[in-house]
This record gives structure tokens, sequence and C-alpha cells, in this order.
């Protein structure tokens, strides 16, 4: 880990940590299994609302998958060639410098341009041959 | 040195008005050659022609041209450049150099990112399928380059639509597509009026891989409808998903099921790439190509003739010292 400090942690290190927990689980973990296992590692004590906010967080950003067990999501870390490639994607979205390179299939539409290419291809399916 | 050398400078201008409909009627293989040729050559003939300007300015410095040993009466005499001119030439010059710099800093970086990126991911396998609720497909370069598409989007085709897409992007890596478009908006960095070109450059490796599918798939139908299918899926907001995703000819748009010629004048790329699939394939035209010929060989004698000029002028300069 980044830090082994006292009560005040740099932001992300938290994060770090409960991505290290569930590598190391091999098998999705609820936010409760979470908790328990960062107590093992003798980490600070989390509430469990702050597991639950920093794997959902995690979730939104894409690092891990969850599935629905009961009441209640399990978590797993995405594997590294999906990550690679989905923080890829979203470096595409956010319009960021890697976009440079990258060839996209289609770029976006502009209202106007949606009506034209429902009427070039409507049209060309009422004239087969 | 005579007006000839305001030419380079403005040829660009004609190049960037002629851009999109050469990258309309050319076959894509060829414009994309031509066009990022074209950027490239106009490029330099208009930094030379910068360069020359900046230099008769320079000249005229008193200290410079007594390093020079250059006769300033002959210089003042001889050179019809007004100091002006010369000033904002080098004005010019060193904001395109850093202009340069800055697009060769970012390519490179997005360049070395998307080859780290490829290396990365998951070894032997060409595509790679990203999870998630995007609506994603792109070539990324590297060593061996990767097809990322995003899982929705293959659900969302069937077997002839992927294989559209895939045989699409597979020709933009093995045709090395991101070079030409680098080397293009590089040049374009260099002369701000040729970004029209730069990005007709953009348009004409689509249009490229485009053509490439359909050879592949034998049906150039079936690659615009994927392209069709692809873009509206990728623009749909959630509620208009399902219709988009149930047929591309679903609302009649404007025409009301009368058959009315669709004007392409302020089209997007995807329109167009779609009409150009939907028409006949490109030919060779070679009337065309002869006309950037000759624009790009006035652009470069006149750099040539107005660096006579100068050398001349300073010859004589120094002679008359």
């Amino acid at each position: 880990m980044t830090d082994d400090g006292p009560a005040r942690r740099p932001p992300g290190t938290l994060e770090a940590e409960v991505m290290a927990v569930l590598r190391a689980a091999g098998a999705p973990l609820s936010p409760g299994q979470v908790r328990e296992r960062l107590a093992a590692r003798q980490l600070e004590d989390l509430s469990y609302s702050t597991v639950v906010t920093i794997v959902s967080r995690l979730h939104a950003k894409g690092l891990l998958e969850r599935e629905r067990t009961g009441r209640a999501f399990a978590y797993r870390p995405v594997d590294d060639a999906s990550l690679a490639a989905s923080q890829m994607s979203q470096a595409l979205q956010a319009g960021t410098d890697h976009g440079a390179v990258l060839s996209r299939f289609v770029s976006g539409l502009s209202g106007r341009d949606a009506r034209l290419l429902r009427q070039l291809l409507g049209d060309d399916e009422d004239q087969p041959g | 040195m005579n007006a000839l050398v305001y030419l380079p400078l403005l040829v660009p201008v004609l190049a960037a008005a002629a851009a999109r409909p050469l990258a309309a009627r050319l076959e894509p293989r060829l414009a994309t050659w031509l066009l990022t040729a074209t950027t490239v050559a106009l490029a330099a003939f208009s930094t030379a022609a910068l360069a020359l300007l900046a230099a008769s300015a320079l000249a005229r410095v008193p200290f410079l041209a007594a390093l020079g040993n250059y006769s300033q009466p002959v210089l003042r005499s001889g050179d019809p450049v007004p100091a002006v001119a010369g000033s904002a030439a080098a004005l010019l010059l060193t904001a395109a150099a850093v202009a340069v710099a800055v697009v060769i800093r970012v390519r490179a970086r997005a360049l070395a990112e998307s080859y780290r990126r490829a290396a990365r991911m998951a070894p032997g396998g060409r595509v790679v399928v990203v999870p998630g609720r995007a609506i994603e497909a792109y070539a990324l370069p590297g060593s061996p380059g990767r097809i990322v598409v995003s899982g929705r989007l293959l659900d969302a085709l069937d077997d002839r639509g992927r294989a559209a897409l895939l045989a699409h992007e597979h020709a933009h890596l093995a045709g090395q597509h991101h070079l030409f478009t680098t080397v293009a908006h590089l040049a374009a960095a260099a002369n701000p009026l040729l970004i029209p070109v730069a990005r007709a450059v953009d348009y004409t490796v689509e249009r490229w891989a485009d053509e490439r599918a359909a050879a592949i798939t034998g049906d150039r139908r079936l690659v615009a409808s994927t392209i069709g299918q692809v873009a509206l899926l990728a623009t749909a907001r959630p509620a208009r998903l399902r219709a988009a995703a149930l047929g591309i000819s679903g609302p009649r748009g404007l025409a009301g099921g009368r058959i009315r010629p669709i004007s392409l004048a302020w089209a997007g790329p995807v329109p167009r790439r779609v009409a150009a699939l939907l028409a006949p394939p490109p030919r060779r035209q070679l009337t065309l190509l002869v006309i950037v010929a000759i624009l790009i060989l006035i652009a470069g004698a006149s750099a040539v003739e107005a660096a006579r000029d100068l050398h001349a002028l300073l010859e004589f300069a120094q002679a008359a010292r």
C-alpha cells in the first residue's frame, strides 16, 4: 500500500486499499465482506456506508463490476485487458488527446445529420436493386 | 523580391476551398495520398515564403546588415517588401514553429499512449470487446494494433453488420491511416489555412476504410446501412433507442415519403459516407488531379522564384559594399 500513516490518508488511498482487497479475494465480495477484510488488515475501521460509497465510486469509474446477491451487490475488479479498453473509451469520450490517433467507426451526428441519414437509407430501401 | 513571394501564402486558401469537393469526388485512397501530399507541400512552401519575407526584413537591421556585409541602401531600394510585412512574417513564422511543436507533442503522446494500451490488452486477440453500455468501436494503432468494440454494439449488429464493422476498422490498422491524418494535421499546424485540407484527410481515410469494407464484404449497401445503424444507435437517447435499433428506415424525416433530392452541402461526415456508398463506386478523375498538381507547382515555383530573387538581391547588396 502507498501509505501506512495514521488517521489522515491522501485521497484515493482508501480506493486503492479496497481495490487491493477485492483483487486478493478472487471472488465477488459484498461491501460488508470488504469492510471485514479491511479491518482484518488492521486498517482503520470504516463505517459500512463509507465502504458502500467507495465501491459505488469505483463501480462508476468502471474499475469494478457488480452483480446482485440477495439484497446487496457483490463487487469484483474488472480484468486488466477490458480495464485498459474501457479506460481508453473513457478517454475517448472525454475528448482527450488520446483520441487524436484513434479511428472511430462513426463520429457524432447532429439532429440534422440523423434526419438526413434516415432519409438516405429510407429512400434506398424504397428502390431496391 | 517581388510580389510572387506572397503567392505560396495564398494558394492554401484555394486548396482549402477545393479540399471538400476533391474528397467527395476522388477515389478515397488516391484522395488521401493527394491531400496529404498537398498539405505537406503547401505548408513547406508557405513556410519558406514566410522565412524569405522575414529574412529580407532582418537583412535590413543595421547590425545584421553589417554582419552580412550588405549595403543597406541597395537592400532598401531593391526590396519592395515593407518592413511591416517582414516583421509580420517573422511573427507568423514563430507562431507556426510553436504550433508545430505543440501538435508533434500531442500526437506523439497520443500515439505512445495508444501503443502502450494496445500492448496491455489480452495477447493474441485482434478484437477487444469492452463491457459497458457505450456504443463504441475504434481502431487503436499499436504493435499489434487492436480493434476495440463495445459488447453492446456487437449485440446490436447481425453477423454481416459485424463483418462490415470489423473490415472497416481492420482497414484503418492495415493501411496505417493514423499516419496520414497525423502528417496532414502537422502540416496544417504550420499553416492554419490548411486545416480544412487536413480535415478532408480525416474524411478520406474513413472513406478508404469504407471502400475496403465494401470490397471485402462485397456489398456497398451493407456497409452503408451498418454505418447508418451504428451512428443512429450511438446518437439515440435512451427513449429513442428502441426505434433506432428496430429499423433505420423508421421515421420518414421531413420528406413525408415523397422522394426529394437530398442536399449534402452542409452535412457531417456520416451522411456523406453513407451517400457515397449508396452511389456508384468512385473512379479516377484525371482532370481534378491535374488541377491540383498545377496549384502545387504554382506555389512551389513562386517560392523558388522568390528565394532566387532574395538571393540575387543579397549578392548585389554585398557586391555594392
